[in-house]
């Protein structure tokens, strides 16, 4: 229920890197939302489409690209995408572990006419 | 059709807005910690007990959070220099304080007399995780009815808390509440992370929490005077 606020954000990048490039219609974003971003596509795609009428992103394609959970072992270094809350290692069963990879959240590119 | 490179981090304009505000904190040395919670694990009574232990040595101001109401900010009123109330309940992000609200929040506070600011977020323990305030210190409390399984159902927020305060330390002999196999899933999440085991109810471990608060304190300050 976060999504507004960041789909207000994406909104507002992509009108402003359309505008920098005196494009008149953006049909495609592309987005990277890693799986412990927080953010869930579903409801960045449900508020973009409100918050893209009437702009120059109307019924721009969302693509996203979503980084799975990676995390690494921070005593035998396994690097492994955790099972649903089980976050302990699955090689020595260590319960500390680094967060490597799945934080992402940011716009990667965009296509315009 | 054409193809533009963007790479922009979509939560940019927050975090520049969370540096803006800890600049402006910087300037009137006002130490600000963020504190985070799920409902009803006592934000407001750790912020009521480090006011009445620290009120002598610090002027203290309060930001609080809630979706709606002004009943925290009324608990607080008569023990602290200042208390600002922010309603989330009509903004974009109605489940988290953001850099935006901290900022108009400070401009009606009294900056000038505050050395530390206690912002009290919404209850809530996955959106806060991801919106810098301007905070240099982030607190996430659990207290002991919510059971020892939070660290595993919402790891993020203790990835990148400061401190981890175990609230409500008098329910122990009613729940069962694993503390030692609570304290080893954050550490293994947060290696550097302090954890405090206290009672708001009967005061009990307030003492060790406050030290820690007005050591962070210092160290920001040397940082600033460098």
């Amino acid at each position: 229920m976060h999504e507004f606020g960041v789909t207000e954000n994406i909104v507002k990048i992509a009108l402003d890197k359309a505008s920098e490039v005196q494009s008149s219609k953006i049909t495609k974003i592309s987005l990277v939302v890693g799986e412990l971003s927080g953010f869930t596509p579903d409801c960045i795609q449900f508020y973009f489409d409100f918050l893209s009428k009437d702009t120059i992103a109307e019924k721009a394609t969302l693509h996203f690209e979503l980084p799975p959970a990676q995390l690494r072992c921070r005593n035998c270094s396994t690097v492994f995408h955790p099972k649903d809350s089980e976050w302990d290692c699955p090689e020595c069963h260590s319960q500390g572990v680094e967060i490597e990879g799945g934080r992402e959240l940011y716009m990667e590119s965009m296509e315009v006419e | 059709m054409k193809k533009i490179e963007v790479v922009q981090n979509i939560l940019e304009a927050n975090e520049a807005t969370a540096a803006w505000n800890q600049q402006l904190l910087d300037k009137h040395k006002i130490f600000a910690i963020n504190i985070m919670s799920a409902p009803g694990a006592g934000k407001t009574s750790l912020i009521l007990q480090t006011v009445a232990r620290l009120k002598s040595k610090l002027s203290i101001g309060v930001i609080e959070g809630d979706v709606a109401s002004t009943v925290d900010a009324e608990k607080i009123a008569n023990e602290v220099t200042a208390v600002v109330q922010i309603n989330t309940r009509n903004m974009p992000e109605s489940c988290s304080l953001i850099a935006n609200m901290v900022d108009q929040a400070l401009k009606s506070l009294p900056l000038e007399d505050i050395d530390l600011l206690l912002i009290e977020n919404v209850g809530n323990l996955i959106c806060p995780s991801e919106f810098a305030l301007g905070e240099h210190r982030r607190v996430v409390i659990s207290s002991l009815p919510e059971g020892d399984d939070k660290p595993i159902k919402y790891p993020m927020i203790f990835a990148d808390a400061d401190a981890v305060v175990i609230n409500k330390l008098d329910f122990l002999p009613y729940v069962d509440f694993d503390i030692a196999s609570f304290q080893n899933i954050v550490k293994g999440l947060n290696p550097k992370v302090e954890i405090f085991q206290l009672s708001c109810k009967t005061g009990k471990g307030i003492e060790d929490w406050c030290s820690w608060l007005l050591n962070e304190r210092r160290k920001i300050e040397n940082q600033n005077e460098k």
